[in-house]
């Protein structure tokens, strides 16, 4: 998609537009030829308003002055598309104070606003909620019928079954074949992976035990202030795995900074086997014997400058076998390294190789293998299979089970339904910075999509 | 069992689960990283697979050792980056002469006068810094036949080397704070307070030999590390820049030295010009080559300087408190997800570094000047900077690039004396040399070097404030 | 059936909200009650019961307002002292910068009645006018120089080659006004001097990805040396030839010139007082109203998104910091043109970083840069006021003020400043 928007160059083979080749060297040539892109991660400036972000790059000019903004008639553009498809956004409000589902609409308003007649979705569902994806659905569908074409690119099989006409399956860079949407997802997902994918976990009865993690009442603020945790009770027990469900964004961030000690709890208690744990230093709380997977790896899991060795000890440096509080013990981290890379299955040239050199998934290993180096009470695990391939997700996720079966309590984090279907055994379900229900796998995926935008039994939408 | 996981489909890439608004920095910096490293791989999966695809892989150590040789490696950069700076040097140095500027008016007329006048201005030029630096090869000959005395074959030696040390424990200053994740430009501040507690032990403290001595290199690096720890918990604790706080603290420094020395108790008896006591005997470095020579400078601190930078070496690459300083240079944001204290690395961080930059200016005084003047440190502190950076931020580099630089500046008196060329030449020689090492793209651009993973100072270390 | 436990919500927390006491503002407002009160004793206690007095005029003839100093001393402090603790109490965010503002003045204020009424020369009048005068013109350099900042950070690339910018423009200025005996020619090589060094950063920074921080250092080292090299070869054997420029003549405006305060500060004025205003301005509406300054403030916060709507980054930033280099060469003739009419090496000593302060401390705004840069000057215009009346502090620590005033902006007063995004990432295209 990035060659077609003239982001990359292409290396081989041809482009043509309506029967025509053409060489698509910049984003200016790619919409000058009709091709709009949403992207998957927002190309929007967020100290900029909606009608800024929508003008930059055409914007309109008062005539004579040299290039004095016409902010009227760029708002006017945007309430005029913004009507028109069906995609209510303020003009004038700044995109970092908006919600995430609010900037996509901004991101499809960017391109329409130019003259596309190819319109290409990266991804476009990931920020959503299941009735905000209804919702674009729609708005595309709507588009489908004003004669625009659309490419939707996602991993999300249901989506592509609803709304598409055609389906392409790219597997390692080829295209592996175009179905209709009417093929199983089971076939649908063994093209992408080229073999048959298990598409739900092995697990065993939980044996539940004594509570370990015991959150009351906890409130705690987000950057800027406002409350992102808002009167939280959860309890997690040894031996299974409480999965917190819900669209990025409503405060699962910041529970679990909150819990790990990484921001500072405005109220409410967090105990770990009756110990308090509100304010103590995060390196206590590893220590205490908790694991913690955070959810973004580059940038808080990894140090990508360090070798994989050690990287494996990056909380366990100062510790024997791995060191001292003065030493380091060089040969014992090797080893030690050396016996990780092989249980946990991580492909890398050697323990000596930059964490930078491994692909996300065996960069995600290579923090699991961290964190279940030590015994663990409490495994905490944000978005653990994010952005990782399929067969590491399996590896990972029968890591997992392995740990809640040998009695340790997992608390995971993660937006992908799936997979909190597949491992947890009890859900808890959030929206806005509350739990709104703790729910039983078995339950239906409208309700659970229901509870995650937001409706409760009972209650008015 | 696992899918191949070089070349990852992107669509399974990280999705934008996130609040774009916070993460627009960290997607930026994310995507940047991963265009490069996809480059980076590119460039190795082309290397690996051979650019030359007619000619066979060469077999010998000897064609290795070439093929290695001109790529972009370390080295060789670091070479070509001098020539190329005395390139630029020698063109300087022609277009300041008023001479040889006199032959080029008729250039088109006579041209080899120009080229001769050019080149015998050149020549003689980078004869006399070599002559300053390393060895006198007439003094060398005249000293085997007996008419020349021997001090005067290592009196260029000795003056580089000491030169060098406290240009080694300044990079050290620099290069260990940038390790962490620091840019400590107050290097010179701090080898100044590290000068005037060298000083003030030095003649204010009678203690017996030795003894007053190691006291006087304890009070300087407490002193030096003192003043690197207020900036650094300055941004610990506030989140004021280091590259701020730390240049005014250069000044405060350098005015501070300006009043001290003309105080009472302080400024030397008898004298109205600003200059302190000298220091008793006790407290000096011990010259190395007092036998051979009274003109030989060489003291006990260019061995001091190897001795630290094997003990900065161990420090980084087997404590605990280095694999701290590294991790939070590299990402403070995973130091502190594992648990690290950020704002107490930085403040430690910022006092070792402190303490070596008063070590270097404890070196100048004990060692070389005596007595403290406005200008004792002179630019150590500044031209550390610049070794800390051509040493590529290692120990070892770094005593390498002090010895480069010590040389430059010991031939660059000698280049002065000579050829009546200005010493400040050695100092844009230098900042060219790093110039050209801190982009060994643009080196390798011009001299059509393969391309290796170059250990250059580029976006790898590339921060903003 | 799904065990569903429902909890009803009603937007309404019922949670109590512990707020920390200690806020930033809090804690600046401690910090000028504690100050404040010691002002009040220790500058009381120091000072005499002298006459002080502060007239608007630039002579200290005329007639002023007094009031003794001892009195003064403590009266000002205790006004500091009552604006820090103003601070303490629960107020309107938008009175906090004013609240400082006050605090800050009362100190000095109680501060000054110290010195003046302990002048040892006698001369215990302040003019004010001659210190409105003294700061504009100080602050002039750092005014061209933050600006310069300004359009390379808002466009994200570091320039701390500002030092470096400055001494080229210096030296050229000097050279060419003497060599072609005019100040206009002058001022035009001090740009390309500034220009020259905004190049080597501009090629070094976007195209080879050098760290800024770094090159921005090096380059300062570099323009060090270069201009002290070719002042030892050139300048130093012949003044008369090649360091002898005149200083650009004074335009002032008839009837403003006599406004008192800023009358002579503005209008009894030339070229760089005129030429820093209009460039404030112009940067200010550019960056603001123009399409240049949209695009220029999307690549400096998120150039993926600015590049993928079809604007240039690189070539945007490569014409911001070359535009910035002819700014920060402008501000460089200041030093041979104006403050002086000769060049020295290094002269001038840290100014370049004392801009580059203002950029941060003003917010990376133009006008905010503006308002730093007046603070930074009436530092160094108070230092040279209190030497000339001969104040009871030595000269050396006078000269430290403005370095230490940087130091406590920096440190104290601005709290987590946000520099635009992408300041000092470089730009890679996939």
């Amino acid at each position: 998609m990035n060659v077609l928007y003239g982001l990359l160059q292409p290396d081989e083979g041809e482009i043509l537009i309506d029967g025509k080749p053409v060489r698509i060297r910049s984003p200016r040539d790619a919409i000058s030829h009709g091709i709009g892109m949403v992207h998957q991660h927002f190309m929007l400036v967020p100290v900029f308003t909606v009608t800024e972000n929508v003008m930059l790059g055409h914007e309109h000019v008062r005539p004579g002055l040299a290039g004095y903004l016409d902010r009227r008639r760029a708002r006017q553009q945007v309430v005029d598309v913004s009507q028109r498809y069906g995609l209510a956004v303020d003009p004038d409000a700044l995109i970092e104070d908006m919600p995430v589902g609010l900037q996509q609409r901004v991101e499809i308003i960017k391109a329409l606003t130019r003259d596309v007649d190819l319109l290409i979705m990266d991804e476009p569902t990931a920020v959503l909620t299941p009735q905000e994806t209804e919702d674009l659905l729609e708005v595309m569908r709507g588009l489908k019928k004003s004669g625009k074409s659309i490419v939707f690119i996602t991993h999300k099989l249901k989506e592509v079954k609803a709304i598409a006409d055609r389906i392409t399956v790219l597997r390692r860079g080829r295209s592996v074949g175009t179905t209709s949407p009417d093929t199983s997802e089971e076939e649908l997902a063994s093209l992408m992976v080229g073999r048959t994918v298990l598409l739900r976990v092995e697990k065993k009865p939980a044996r539940i035990g004594a509570p370990v993690l015991e959150v009351s009442g906890l409130a705690v603020n987000d950057e800027r202030g406002h409350r992102a945790v808002d009167g939280v009770d959860l309890t997690v027990h040894a031996g299974e795995v409480l999965g917190v469900a819900g669209v990025q964004g409503n405060g699962q961030t910041e529970l679990v900074e909150a819990i790990m000690g990484l921001r500072p709890i405005v109220s409410g208690t967090v105990k770990l086997e009756g110990r308090d744990l509100r304010g103590r230093s995060t390196k206590e709380i590893l220590r205490a014997g908790v694991g913690y997977v955070p959810e973004d790896r580059s940038v808080d899991g990894l140090v990508q400058g360090f070798t994989v060795a050690e990287n494996l000890v990056l909380n366990l440096y100062d510790q024997p076998p791995f060191g001292s509080r003065f030493t380091l013990n060089l040969n014992e981290i090797a080893k030690s390294a050396e016996q990780r890379i092989e249980q946990f299955d991580i492909r890398t040239r050697s323990h000596q190789a930059p964490a930078s050199t491994l692909s996300g998934g065996n960069q995600q290993k290579v923090i699991v293998a961290r964190e279940f180096t030590r015994p663990l009470k409490l495994f905490v695990a944000s978005q653990p299979t994010r952005g990782v391939d399929v067969g590491s997700i399996e590896f990972i996720h029968r890591q997992i089970v392995h740990e809640r079966d040998i009695g340790t309590a997992v608390l995971l984090v993660t937006s992908e339904l799936d997979e909190v279907v597949a491992l947890a055994d009890r859900i808890a379900v959030m929206y806005r910075g509350r739990i709104l229900a703790i729910v039983s796998p078995d339950t239906p995926r409208e309700e659970l999509g229901l509870l995650m935008a937001g409706v409760t039994e009972g209650a008015a939408a | 069992m696992s899918e191949g996981h070089d070349a990852q489909p992107e669509y399974l890439a990280s999705s934008p689960d996130k609040e774009p608004a916070e993460r627009t920095e960290v997607a930026e910096e994310a995507a940047t990283q991963a265009r490069l490293d996809a480059r980076n791989r590119a460039q190795a999966t082309d290397q690996a697979a051979g650019t030359e695809p007619a000619a066979a892989q060469p077999s010998t150590f000897a064609a290795r050792f070439l093929r290695a040789l001109w790529s972009a490696n370390t080295v060789t950069v670091t070479v070509l980056a001098i020539a190329l700076a005395m390139v630029l040097g020698a063109i300087l140095i022609i277009v300041s002469d008023a001479n040889v500027r006199r032959t080029y008016s008729y250039f088109f007329t006579r041209p080899s006068d120009a080229l001769t006048a050019s080149w015998n201005k050149v020549a003689d030029a980078y004869a006399n810094l070599f002559k300053g630096a390393i060895v006198d090869p007439e003094a060398l000959a005249g000293a085997f036949n007996g008419t020349v005395r021997w001090e005067r074959v290592f009196y260029p030696i000795s003056e580089t080397l000491s030169y060098t040390a406290p240009l080694a424990f300044t990079g050290l200053a620099f290069a260990v704070a940038f390790r962490g994740g620091l840019f400590n430009i107050g290097v010179q501040g701090q080898a100044i307070m590290g000068a005037i507690a060298a000083g003030l032990v030095g003649f204010l403290l009678p203690l017996p030999v030795g003894v007053h001595l190691l006291v006087a290199l304890l009070a300087a690096a407490l002193a030096g590390g003192l003043y690197g720890y207020v900036p650094g918990i300055l941004k610990a604790r506030t989140g004021a820049h280091e590259v701020i706080t730390t240049i005014m603290l250069n000044y405060v420094a350098l005015f501070f030295l300006s009043w001290l020395i003309v105080q009472e108790g302080i400024q030397a008896a008898g004298r109205t010009d600003a200059i302190s006591e000298a220091v008793h005997p006790s407290a000096e470095l011990p010259r190395l080559l007092a036998p051979v020579g009274q003109s030989l400078r060489v003291h006990l601190g260019i061995v001091l300087a190897v001795l630290v930078v094997w003990g900065v070496a161990w420090l980084l690459g087997r404590s605990t408190f280095g694999f701290e300083l590294r991790a939070v240079g590299l990402n403070p944001e995973a130091s502190r997800t594992a648990g690290m204290n950020v704002a107490r690395t930085y403040a430690m961080v910022m006092a070792v570094a402190g303490a070596l930059a008063g070590l270097g200016g404890a070196t100048i005084l004990l060692g070389t000047a005596f007595a403290l003047t406005g200008a004792v440190v002179g630019s150590a502190g500044f031209d550390g900077l610049l070794v800390g950076l051509l040493g590529r931020a290692k120990p070892w580099g770094v005593l390498l690039a002090a010895l480069l630089f010590g040389a430059l500046r010991a031939g660059g008196n000698q280049l002065q004396v000579g050829s009546g060329i200005s010493l400040e030449l050695v100092s844009v020689l230098q900042a060219l040399i790093v110039v050209f090492v801190a982009a060994p793209a643009l080196v390798a651009a011009i001299f059509r070097l393969r391309p290796a993973q170059a250990g250059g100072l580029e976006t790898g270390m590339a921060k903003g404030w | 059936m799904t065990q569903v436990s429902t909890v009803t919500f009603d937007g309404s927390t019922a949670i109590a909200e512990p707020v920390r006491f200690w806020t930033r503002q809090r804690k600046v407002g401690a910090g000028f009650l504690i100050a404040g009160v010691i002002a009040a004793v220790l500058f009381g206690a120091l000072a005499t019961d002298m006459q002080v007095r502060i007239t608007l005029a630039e002579t200290t003839a005329g007639s002023a307002v007094g009031i003794p100093g001892t009195v003064g001393a403590i009266l000002f402090g205790l006004i500091a002292a009552g604006a820090g603790s103003a601070l303490l109490a629960p107020i309107r965010r938008s009175w906090f910068a004013w609240l400082v503002g006050v605090g800050i003045v009362a100190i000095v204020l109680s501060f000054l009645c110290w010195q003046i009424s302990q002048s040892s020369t006698g001369l215990n009048v302040m003019p004010l006018g001659n210190v409105a005068n003294s700061t504009v013109r100080l602050a002039l350099p750092l005014i061209l120089g933050s600006l310069a900042g300004v359009l390379c950070e808002r466009s994200g690339v570091i320039n701390v080659a500002i030092e470096g910018q400055f001494l080229m423009g210096a030296f050229a200025a000097a050279l060419v006004a003497t060599l072609a005996a005019s100040v206009w020619a002058g001022i035009v090589a001090a740009a390309v001097g500034g220009l020259f060094i905004a190049a080597i950063l501009a090629v070094f920074a976007i195209k080879y990805l050098v760290d800024q921080v770094v090159l921005g250092i090096v380059l300062n080292v570099f323009a060090l040396g270069l201009t002290g090299f070719l002042y030892e070869q050139i300048m130093a054997r012949n003044q008369s030839t090649y360091n002898q420029p005149s200083r650009v003549p004074s335009w002032n405006i008839p009837l403003l010139e006599d406004i008192p305060l800023l009358g002579p500060a503005l209008f009894k004025a030339n070229v760089f007082v005129f030429g820093a205003l209009a460039a404030v301005v112009l940067v200010h509406v550019g960056l603001t109203r123009t399409r240049w300054g949209l695009r220029t403030r999307a690549v400096g916060e998120h150039p993926t998104a600015a590049d993928t709507v079809g604007v240039s980054v690189l070539g945007l930033r490569y014409r911001n910091v070359l535009i910035g280099g002819l700014l920060a060469g402008f501000g460089g003739a200041y030093f041979t043109l104006l403050s002086t009419t000769n060049f020295n090496k290094g002269m001038t000593s840290g100014a370049g970083f004392i801009a580059l302060a203002a950029l941060i401390f003003g917010r990376w705004s133009p006008i905010g840069a503006l308002l730093a840069a007046l603070f930074f000057g009436f530092t160094s215009a108070l230092a040279f006021y209190l030497g000339a009346i001969g104040s009871p502090i030595p000269s050396q620590f006078l000269n430290m003020l403005p370095y230490l005033a940087t130091i406590i902006a920096v440190a104290g007063l601005v709290g987590r400043v946000r520099a635009p995004a992408a300041d000092g990432k470089p730009y890679v295209k996939g």
